[in-house]
């Protein structure tokens, strides 16, 4: 039984790894304190500041907003070429994988630097249009929502198509209301995936962003080198609510992946 | 007629514009100057400058040991939670990749405070705080990859060899790590290559980078973008060329593995 025991603390020291940081910058964003270390009172000014700031406020829509749209337009870019993919020749189908790939094997600061190269360099495109942030962002997302969508296809039942036809759907209806049906797991969490990637991202950002305009990840990069202490600790009350939220988004998926499986 | 093959139609439109084209317009810078004349000055130049030489040599180091101490801990967590008879290990696994999903820079501002506490310097160890917040920010890349393949391995082989007479420290090292090589490269890869070239926890814990990667950012911010380009080149292949090398020893493609992370 002493294996078992060597097996649990194991696992503890490296759950304690990956979470006390978060943990303990989540307890002193309750607090007065600058530093971590110095203990002082309850506080929720830092809470206060994070909701009231415009600077941070409008940083935080701004990002959520940036990845609601690109990952609306993945998805939509990434399911309609899957459903085409798989209908196409196997030479085109090869095709498009491969192409598809390259965002995800490249190295991120790969990607955004070629984008940008593309985008502004060579077309000259404002990036105060935002176009070189959605299109990078949109890059990096696309063939993940492709790669989650795929398998569904190909676990769906060919039949099911025809059988639409055969009832008398045309051709439309029958993706829209059958194929689209049966592929929904994959598209939510292909969907799921744009939208992680989009919030975590900081490479494509940061070389294709409009000059003033800043997401999470790139805010958080420039406030660590900056020496203003209410943003800095404000900034560990947004790591905190991000937490949570995190926290609960995975309870609840897996609470219902659980339903799904009774 | 509307046809379904025609539905990838925008998805191939937006993957020659926006993902073939870019590279070729590197490629084309890489190899001109600021006039558009072709040249080689960029490529002898990055082969001839101490500095970009020394940035590939030390990034090649600090990403190879963080993935050797990423792999250290990782394979054991791996190995215990799937083999190591936990009624729950799949919450377990649930638990070790959450922190995938928190922004990466708040991640790794929490162990920058938590060092700077500790050591009151961060000066002091430079090398070691960079490794340790590339693990922590790497670790959960390579559990998941391993633990996926160790899962899934047949019960029948280890005990096969017991029975056979191999002791089991010998049913570890001949079986179980042959048998779990196809995670162990997934996971080195997904750690490697983006250790290499990820120069932003250098940049959030000293101000100052070395890392591959910050090469092109530093040509970027001075709209270089015939030398920045030659760098993208530079690390394209190496990318390209090390996934090549792991489909083949793996047998999958790297969409394969990265698609079974997302999803």
């Amino acid at each position: 039984m002493k294996k078992k025991g060597f097996q649990i603390v194991w696992l503890g020291l490296i759950l304690a790894f990956l979470y006390l940081p978060i943990i303990i910058l989540a307890v002193y964003s309750f607090s007065n304190a600058t530093m971590i270390g110095s203990l002082r009172g309850f506080s929720l000014h830092n809470y206060v500041t994070l909701f009231t700031t415009p600077e941070l406020t409008q940083m935080i829509v701004g990002t959520l907003l940036i990845a609601l749209i690109v990952a609306v337009i993945s998805t939509i870019l990434g399911t309609t070429g899957a459903i085409g993919a798989y209908y196409s020749k196997n030479s085109m189908r090869r095709g498009i994988e491969l192409a598809g790939q390259i965002p995800v094997v490249n190295s991120d600061v790969v990607t955004g630097f070629s984008v940008c190269v593309l985008l502004i360099a060579f077309f000259h495109i404002d990036k105060d249009t935002y176009i070189p942030l959605l299109v990078g962002q949109t890059v990096l997302c696309t063939p993940f929502v492709y790669l989650s969508v795929l398998p569904r296809l190909k676990q769906m039942d060919p039949n099911l198509y025809e059988a639409a036809l055969d009832l008398g759907c045309s051709p439309r209806q029958a993706l829209s209301r059958v194929v689209l049906r049966e592929l929904l797991p994959g598209i939510a969490s292909g969907f799921m995936t744009a939208i992680t990637l989009s919030l975590d991202d900081y490479f494509i950002t940061t070389y294709t962003k409009p000059a003033m305009f800043n997401t999470i990840s790139t805010y958080v990069v420039n406030a660590t080198k900056g020496a203003r202490t209410e943003i800095k600790t404000a900034l560990w009350a947004l790591s905190t609510v991000i937490f949570v939220v995190v926290i609960v988004a995975v309870i609840l998926m897996n609470v219902g992946k659980q339903k799904e499986e009774e | 007629m509307f046809r379904r093959n025609k539905l990838c139609l925008p998805y191939v439109a937006f993957l020659i514009l926006f993902v073939v084209l870019p590279l070729l317009v590197v490629l084309y810078y890489a190899f001109t100057n600021g006039q558009g004349q072709f040249t080689m000055r960029n490529f002898t130049d990055f082969f001839t400058n101490g500095r970009t030489i020394g940035t590939l040599f030390y990034s090649f180091v600090i990403a190879l040991i963080t993935t050797v101490c990423c792999l250290l801990l990782a394979y054991p967590t791996a190995y215990i939670l799937a083999r190591g008879g936990f009624t729950r290990s799949g919450v377990w696994m649930i638990l070790l990749v959450t922190p995938m999903w928190i922004n990466f820079t708040l991640r790794i501002t929490a162990v920058k405070e938590v060092l700077s506490l500790l050591q009151g310097n961060l000066a002091f160890h430079p090398l070691f705080n960079t490794i340790l917040c590339m693990v922590y920010d790497f670790l959960p890349f390579m559990i998941l990859p391993i633990y996926n393949v160790i899962t899934k391995l047949d019960d029948a082989l280890p005990e096969a060899a017991a029975d056979l007479g191999a002791k089991k420290i010998q049913v570890f090292w001949k079986v179980m790590i042959p048998m779990s090589m196809p995670g162990i490269i997934s996971g080195v890869t997904m750690v490697f290559l983006p250790a290499m070239t990820n120069y932003v926890v250098l940049d959030m814990i000293y101000n100052s980078t070395y890392i591959m990667g910050s090469l092109i950012g530093s040509y970027f911010s001075t709209y270089d973008w015939n030398n920045g380009s030659m760098i993208s080149m530079i690390l394209l292949l190496i990318i390209f060329g090390i996934t090549w090398i792991t489909d083949r020893l793996t047998g999958e493609d790297a969409s394969d593995r990265k698609g079974g992370l997302a999803a």
